[in-house]
């Protein structure tokens, strides 16, 4: 039997914005999806329909307004909505990954450390982490010039390739995709492509987002529509 | 997991002034508290009480020792309290000259909170002195020089090195970005970035700059006239700010 890795239910997202005579959106409401280990679950909808909301209301860094997300972290299922800071990064730190359309660039910090830290972070020896943060990145076609310099000045595709890079050094056991092809030449959307198969042969739970029907019928399992969830106004 | 600090219902007063209103929180071994808001909302009158050195009018501080005792920091006599001080934590102020002594050569800044617990053997001292100045990027020849000779940024480092050469346990900081240029505050928050995360300190850091909160902080109190108006995740706060104040506060930065 599988694992069941993420158990999302009775979700809701509404946002109340004060600045602007406290008007509320609401994005999703009464939203439930699991997540099974090897699956690659692709979400859909326009732009604008709450995708990426819920991507980061996994991740934690939005808080939904009611429902529960339940992720299964070392051996057992944890409660995400309302966790204590602690929590959500120990969740971070070791089971939940999160590619993200942007790189947060950290001043100062070189390409491969930026890429290496979450394996040192996790205890592996610094020199192992560089290695298999070069090796990761030349698999990218990132040019070995780059690797010692901060992404700052980078182009926007060589900063989602390190984005990646960071994403898949080590295995998640859920791991959240925003975009990760958006900016990407062919040959190396064709790695992004395999890198998340290899995932899912793994045992990752993946959910993604898509631009590219191209990479969503390569790496998706099924395709699950935000839309459905939207209050009906 | 034991909390390091356990603060409840925390409240100091200016007069008519509340500029602590029971505050309340647990900081965990390893954690980076960051606690922000503009000038005046009492988030360094908090920082002090915190760190023992302005008694609340009400409210309880735990903190638990080393050796794993919890002490209520104000039920501790004056000279216990300063012992522990010495002994476990580390305060950097926003301006060096007011965490260094000026009079006293780079080596002896640091050294001397060595000497201060008990070490006594010169030549270790020095060379643990040394040691840490190259940790914080400061050349080791400057190490006979005052701190009067050194640039700002320069000194706050030395003020950074000066706390954390005992090894303490939980470092307090007062804007410690506050008074450098861009480029020179980058380089203090990487070095105390790495820092915090080898030596596995646990911080409470006071700042009005959420970018520096953003890079340094595990989680956030907003505060706002002596009150707590919002806390949790750093990135939950400042993408997903709930109060009309943190929301304000968010809309307010800079971008570039």
């Amino acid at each position: 039997m599988t694992t069941r890795m993420l158990t999302i239910s009775g979700l809701a997202k509404q946002f109340v914005l004060h600045l602007q005579a406290s008007q509320r959106i609401d994005v999703f409401q009464n939203l439930d999806l699991t997540v099974d280990a090897g699956e690659c679950v692709v979400l859909g909808g326009q732009s604008g329909s709450g995708k990426s909301t819920l991507m980061r209301a996994i991740y934690g860094n939005y808080k939904p307004t009611e429902g529960s997300i339940r992720i299964h972290h070392k051996g057992d299922p944890v409660e995400l909505v309302g966790a204590e800071p602690h929590v959500i990064l120990d969740v971070r730190r070791t089971t939940l990954g999160y590619v993200s359309q942007f790189l947060r660039v950290i001043p100062r910090v070189t390409t491969l450390d930026i890429v290496a830290e979450p394996l040192i972070a996790l205890g592996t020896p610094e020199d192992e982490a560089r290695e298999r943060a070069r090796i990761l990145l030349a698999r990218l076609n990132l040019p070995e010039a780059l690797w010692s310099l901060p992404p700052a000045t980078f182009s926007g595709g060589e900063q989602q390739r390190v984005n990646i890079a960071r994403g898949f050094i080590r295995h998640y056991p859920v791991l959240l995709l925003d975009e990760p092809t958006a900016s990407l030449d062919k040959a190396n959307r064709e790695v992004v492509i395999a890198l998340i198969n290899e995932a899912k042969a793994r045992g990752s739970a993946l959910v993604g987002i898509f631009h590219d029907q191209e990479v969503r019928d390569a790496v998706g399992t099924r395709t699950f529509d935000v839309t459905q969830y939207k209050e009906a106004a | 997991m034991t909390p390091l600090l356990s603060v409840d219902a925390v409240t100091f007063r200016y007069g008519k002034t509340l500029a602590c209103d029971r505050i309340g929180f647990d900081l965990h071994p390893g954690e980076v508290l960051g606690i922000v808001g503009e000038s005046g909302s009492g988030k360094t009158t908090l920082l002090n009480c915190l760190a023992g050195r302005l008694q609340p009018d009400s409210g309880t501080i735990r903190y638990t020792r080393a050796n794993g005792e919890a002490v209520d920091i104000y039920r501790l006599g004056e000279a216990e309290r300063r012992f522990l001080a010495r002994t476990e934590w580390g305060f950097v102020h926003q301006t060096p000259r007011d965490g260094l002594r000026m009079g006293v050569t780079a080596g002896g800044n640091v050294g001397e909170p060595l000497m201060a617990v008990g070490n006594r053997h010169y030549e270790n001292i020095r060379h643990e002195a040394a040691s840490w100045l190259t940790k914080v990027e400061i050349d080791a020849d400057r190490i006979d020089d005052r701190p009067t000779t050194f640039s700002g940024g320069m000194q706050q480092r030395l003020q950074i090195a000066r706390n954390l050469v005992t090894g303490p346990r939980l470092v307090f900081m007062d804007e410690p970005t506050g008074g450098l240029d861009v480029s020179v505050q980058a380089r203090l928050l990487d070095l105390v970035r790495g820092l915090v995360r080898d030596l596995n300190l646990s911080a409470i850091l006071v700042t009005h700059d959420l970018a520096v909160a953003r890079l340094l902080a595990d989680r956030l109190m907003v505060m706002r006239r002596g009150r707590v108006v919002e806390h949790g995740l750093t990135d939950q706060v400042l993408d997903d700010p709930h109060d009309a104040y943190t929301q304000l506060l968010v809309s307010s930065v800079l971008q570039t």
